[in-house]
């Protein structure tokens, strides 16, 4: 019986260790974690605890006070669960008289149930204040309006009041509180499910085919925003990212001329655009100014204002530009860019007219 | 409460070949049998569902790791969802009720025997479909083998123009086989509660396990049947021309969402109350109390149930529902937690002033407590739609889920195991070994899940084969896979105590752990039909009354 007293004391210190060594950990990590976010304009760590746009703000807001409600109720009963393994474990003097046999209490049952209900009540209200703000905002006058839509696995962007066409790269103007140019967004899709998801600037809302659904950004700070597709789409779901560069009101202007301007019609280059004219490129891809229309896949009219290629999969050079368009599977296998098995003479020609679509 | 046996000749004790005893165990209609079979096919699924699991954490241990191409990755994630829901939890809890149930009511079998055997075969049949979609799925050219679809299917992915060939229809009928034979049990569960309780069992003597797995049978009912219909839709959709989510032809990707979920969510209750159940036998046992507020653990598992059905869209916060709707499936998901957290204070309440024994089923059921406290209050968070809309289809979402799954039901049911394995085997499993098993297992768990959280934290999406270096995740996804081998080793060790503790393990008798439900009256393992003259009991501690005459509980209810 002796041993059986030690044996007990040894497991419930052992409990105690093991959970203070994990949250200890888990304290730590979310430490470092914080620590990588500290650089202002990239921002390499889409982490929801930094946001730079009101959307984001409110939800952070929110998740602190969630956060704390959750908090307290865990150490709270945390608390209770750790005094109850320590307090009445079986010791050995008594073991072998059964301990009171107590069946219940109506005054402790109401009191459990009634205080969760106010918690209840009170985290709804909370939330339902935070829904409200952000999903019936009113659209102001200086909004930007944009429509995304989702493809197997891109992404489009439109502006019809601008006439821009673009894709995975997104731009929109940093908004002042005192002069306020949010960017809302109408979301569609052309295939499946997706999910349009920048953590930094707004909670994700999905693009779902048949559907129309809206949602808006109101960034105050410049700089470039990571995010990705949220909602599974297909095999490359995990290479549709997304890449929001914030602008100063003067940058975004410039952005929007630049992409007004129709595409570059060099005569010098008029051989490597008859091979985008000639081939199957054009089924899918628009260059404006050429019979090239097809909306399949995204429109390359300036191709080389964008950073990136195969949406985010690759940086945009020369090199992954060549290799990408002989052999899409090398970068981002299952997409659906089908290999275009050029002759090298008449890739080198394409090569050099895309690279003249600034 | 006779511990006689109805003298019955079975195979091995006429001591006759290998072959008749493989067909008496395929043609049973033994609810302990068959409650057998259900374990050991489920446990031969979470084997296979783990090394899927281990398949994609090793691919997730690195940024840009290519351990396996995306197309397998795919595939990997959508077999280890639909295997670990619908061919491991479902019937290993359909393996504990069919067990359990008709010994603790004191009845000698189920309800319908041959129904039983009927649902059994057929969930069977539905896991060895999915499974042979490996080598009949594909049907045209360049497409895929087994599902990767995800476990949800969603529409239009599902539909005939995104999943060509026929890995999606291999999904579809397997979940409608097993979707029936789920039915099935149900109905038997039910009936054999309502109608085959021994004299004096009235509704509020009945053990907890009892009153829940009812609850549970009746929720499998609601939550299967639109599944099935769903999947029925879907069939025509790709083979009959139907357009119900066909969004080219006017059809609705959210119709599917709802038909899912409203499948979906009760299903993660269906999956839990047995868990509860388990707590609320072994708890009691090992504290050496009675349950604390029975009449309240049964109103508050019966209330979850309800609430349960009206809380389907939380899974759908994103899908651009408008600010009532989300509002009003804010406040339902919340109020699930309130009959929730009452459970968690009972059997808090049980425990104090108790004698508590850390046996390992106790402990176990105390690292069930623990982590559904926690999965609890992030599923609170989850609950807060626009909190929802930055962790909803993160790996926030789902290391919470996780830890619903496997640090709640996964822990209940291994304290299950080491509880109720005397009984199955009269064999004790060895108590070294189980503690060593629930530590590693306990030290892998947190590794992995806590870990999990903060990749979603920082915007880490799920179900994506590889991911970007750089983005403050490759660290903690190396841990968590590391984690996730911690907790293989420690299954191992279950797995080899299971098996060594069968043939060398100590005696059981008929009662172990000096336990007051009727099934510690028989012998271990119980004799054929179990009671040779049925039980009557008067109090929800027959064996309690039988031990302490001098204080039976017959007296205080």
């Amino acid at each position: 019986m002796r041993m059986g007293e030690t044996h007990c004391q040894a497991d419930w210190r052992a409990i105690v260790s093991r959970v203070a060594g994990v949250l200890v950990l888990l304290a730590g990590v979310l430490l470092a974690a914080g620590l990588c976010t500290a650089s202002p304009r990239d921002n390499p760590v889409p982490s929801i605890f930094e946001p730079h746009s009101t959307p984001a703000e409110s939800i952070r807001h929110l998740s602190y006070f969630v956060l704390a409600v959750t908090g307290v109720i865990f150490l709270v009963v945390f608390s209770l669960l750790g005094y109850v393994v320590v307090k009445f474990r079986s010791r050995v003097a008594d073991r072998e008289r059964e301990p009171a046999q107590v069946y219940g209490s109506t005054q402790i049952e109401l009191a459990w149930t009634i205080i969760p209900i106010l918690i209840v009540v009170v985290l709804f209200l909370a939330t339902a204040r935070v829904i409200h703000a952000i999903q019936d905002a009113p659209k102001p006058a200086g909004a930007v309006e944009i429509t995304a839509i989702g493809h197997q696995f891109w992404w489009e962007f439109r502006y019809p009041a601008l006439g821009v066409v673009t894709a995975n790269e997104l731009h929109v103007p940093v908004s002042d509180s005192s002069h306020p140019t949010p960017t809302f967004l109408k979301l569609l899709s052309a295939d499946t499910d997706h999910s349009f998801w920048i953590p930094q600037l707004a909670g994700k809302t999905d693009l779902i085919p048949n559907r129309v659904n809206e949602t808006w950004l109101d960034p105050h700070e410049t700089g470039l925003f990571l995010g990705q597709c949220a909602q599974y789409c297909g095999t490359q779901h995990a290479k549709m990212l997304l890449r929001v560069y914030v602008d100063s009101p003067e940058d975004f202007n410039a952005w929007v001329r630049a992409q007004q301007q129709p595409a570059n019609e060099d005569a010098k280059e008029a051989v490597g655009r008859r091979v985008f004219e000639r081939t199957a490129c054009l089924n899918c891809h628009a260059i404006n100014g050429t019979n090239g229309a097809g909306r399949f896949g995204p429109d390359l009219t300036h191709l080389m204002s964008r950073r990136t290629i195969a949406s985010g999969a690759a940086e945009n050079n020369s090199q992954n530009l060549r290799l990408w368009i002989q052999n899409p599977d090398s970068i981002k296998p299952g997409s659906l860019m089908p290999a275009m098995k050029l002759s090298d003479a008449e890739l080198d020609a394409l090569m050099r007219y895309l690279e003249t679509l600034q | 409460m006779s511990s006689d046996a109805i003298a019955i000749q079975t195979a091995e004790a006429a001591g006759r070949p290998w072959v008749e005893t493989l067909h008496e165990w395929v043609t049973t209609v033994d609810h302990k049998r068959l409650g057998v079979l259900y374990i050991l096919y489920a446990l031969f699924f979470l084997v296979i569902g783990g090394i899927e699991a281990t398949i994609m954490r090793i691919q997730l241990m690195h940024p840009h790791n290519d351990f396996v191409s995306p197309q397998v990755f795919n595939r990997m994630f959508t077999m280890h969802g639909t295997t670990m829901i619908f061919f491991v939890a479902m019937p290993i809890m359909f393996g504990f009720a069919n067990y359990l149930v008709p010994l603790m009511i004191g009845a000698r079998d189920m309800a319908f025997p041959r129904l039983n055997a009927f649902s059994f075969w057929l969930t069977a049949f539905g896991g060895l479909l999915l499974y042979f979609s490996f080598l009949g799925g594909s049907g045209l050219y360049g497409a895929g083998n087994a599902p990767d679809v995800g476990w949800w299917a969603y529409a239009p992915l599902a539909s005939r123009a995104f999943s060509p060939g026929h890995s999606s229809d291999y999904w579809t009928i397997a979940l409608l086989a097993s979707g029936f034979g789920s039915i099935g049990t149900a109905i038997n569960i039910i009936a054999t509660i309502i109608s085959m309780r021994c004299p004096g069992m009235k509704l509020s003597r009945m053990p907890l396990l009892a009153w829940l797995n009812l609850v549970m049978s009746g929720m499998v009912l609601l939550a299967i049947t639109p599944l099935s219909a769903a999947q029925l839709m879907l069939l025509v959709d790709r083979y009959l021309g139907g357009h119900f989510f066909d969004t080219q032809a006017g059809g609705s990707a959210t119709l599917w969402m709802h038909f899912f979920w409203i499948f979906g969510h009760p299903e993660v209750y269906v999956l839990i109350i047995p868990c509860f159940a388990f707590a609320s036998e072994i708890i009691p046992v090992f504290s050496r109390k009675p349950i604390f507020g029975y009449p309240v653990m049964v109103g508050a598992t019966v209330c979850i149930a309800f609430v349960s059905m009206s809380v389907w869209a939380h899974h759908m916060f994103t899908i651009g529902m408008n600010s009532y709707a989300n509002s009003f499936f804010t406040i339902t998901t919340m109020a699930v937690g309130v009959p929730t957290g009452i459970k968690i204070f009972n059997w808090l309440g049980t425990m104090w002033g108790g004698k508590i024994q850390f046996r390992t089923p106790m402990l176990f059921c105390i690292g069930f407590l623990f982590q559904f406290l926690i999965a609890g209050l992030t599923g609170i968070m989850l609950a807060s739609s626009p909190f929802d809309w930055q962790l909803g289809g993160s790996y926030f979402v789902v290391a919470h889920f996780h830890y619903v799954i496997v640090g709640g039901i996964l822990f209940a049911l291994f304290g299950a195991f080491y509880y109720w394995y005397p009984k199955i085997t009269g064999r004790m499993l060895h108590e070294g070994l189980g503690k060593l098993h629930f530590w590693l297992f306990l030290i892998g768990f947190h590794l992995t899940f806590d870990l999990m959280h903060i990749p979603g934290l920082l915007g880490m999406p799920r179900r994506i084969y590889t991911y970007e270096p750089g983005r403050g995740w490759d660290t903690l996804n190396f841990l968590v896979t590391v984690g996730a081998f911690v907790q293989g080793i420690a299954t191992l060790v279950f797995v080899l105590n299971l098996v060594i503790s069968y043939f060398k393990g100590a005696k059981a008798g008929n009662d172990p752990w000096d336990a007051w439900t009727l099934e510690w009256s028989v012998s271990s393992p119980p004799p054929d039909y179990n009671f040779a003259s049925i039980p009557a009991v008067s109090s929800r501690r027959p064996l309690w009354d039988l031990k302490h005459p001098e204080d039976p509980d017959s007296r205080y209810e």
